[in-house]
């Protein structure tokens, strides 16, 4: 059973690489960087079912720093579309020369 | 029993693999979103099959419940969705992707060879947060000190980054 959840997390991890890869919407980005957080979150889980709790106590770690991440993440979203009116990733490139 | 408990593992990883299928597929930001959370719902499932009643409940609370409706309520904030121009990168970025879907394949075919060994069940209690928050609040508190102040610092710069900026 840990063997086939470890599966799914890779399967959800890779999904989620290959949406930040393949995409272009600033907020799809931020959802699948929320996915590959998930997936992690499933191997942890597993791995704790096989060892002991901590794998738990990192869970709630991670979930913490997801949850910050994401306010803070969408608030430079917010500031970016103020300021450029788009969310379009490969419209700003005010940096790159 | 057991291929009842099987049974319901498989349909849940199934639903979450599905789910996330049908999310990074999708054009508009708000269906994404609510593909995200039946991932989110399903992985919940998945967390009680794994004897983790308590993670599976923060992670409903948390992710389900806060962080999904922080992103909904963003794309309403931004009034996306007008333009369905397909938003897909350039052949370079598929092409990694593509990479990504044989890496993908070749962790499968390891994991598929080295069976873990099956660990019997640890006999459940019915205190499912005491073992966590004893070793939250000895082992790492430190680290649980920490969270604290990286999520008083969120607060106060996205409310410093979302805010209309005042002319000086």
């Amino acid at each position: 059973m840990i063997t086939e959840a470890l599966i799914v997390s890779a399967i959800l991890f890779v999904i989620g690489v290959v949406g930040v890869l393949t995409r272009r919407n600033a907020i799809i980005l931020f959802m699948c960087a929320e996915l590959m957080l998930n997936a992690v979150n499933l191997s942890f889980v597993a791995f704790a079912k096989m060892h002991n709790v901590t794998g738990h106590v990192f869970v709630i770690m991670v979930m913490s720093i997801a949850a910050a991440e994401a306010a803070v993440g969408l608030a430079i979203i917010i500031s970016i579309f103020r300021h450029f009116g788009t969310v379009d990733l490969s419209k700003l490139r005010t940096l790159r020369g | 029993m057991t291929g009842f408990f099987e049974f319901q593992f498989y349909l849940f990883g199934l639903l979450a693999v599905v789910s996330a299928l049908l999310f990074v597929t999708r054009k508009n930001p708000v269906p994404a979103a609510l593909w995200l959370v039946n991932v989110m719902f399903a992985l919940a499932g998945l967390y009680v099959m794994l004897d983790a009643p308590f993670v599976s409940a923060i992670q409903v609370l948390v992710y389900a419940g806060a962080i999904m409706v922080v992103f909904v309520f963003v794309v309403m904030l931004l009034n996306l969705g007008k333009h369905e121009l397909s938003d897909l990168r350039s052949l370079g970025a598929r092409l990694g992707a593509g990479f990504m879907g044989i890496a993908l394949l070749a962790n499968l075919l390891v994991a598929q060879r080295n069976k873990l060994p099956r660990i019997a069940s640890a006999p459940q209690s019915d205190n499912v947060v005491e073992p966590v928050a004893a070793s939250l609040f000895t082992d790492y508190l430190v680290a649980f000190e920490l969270t604290s102040i990286v999520l008083l610092v969120a607060v106060v710069g996205a409310v410093l980054l979302a805010k209309k900026r005042v002319q000086a």
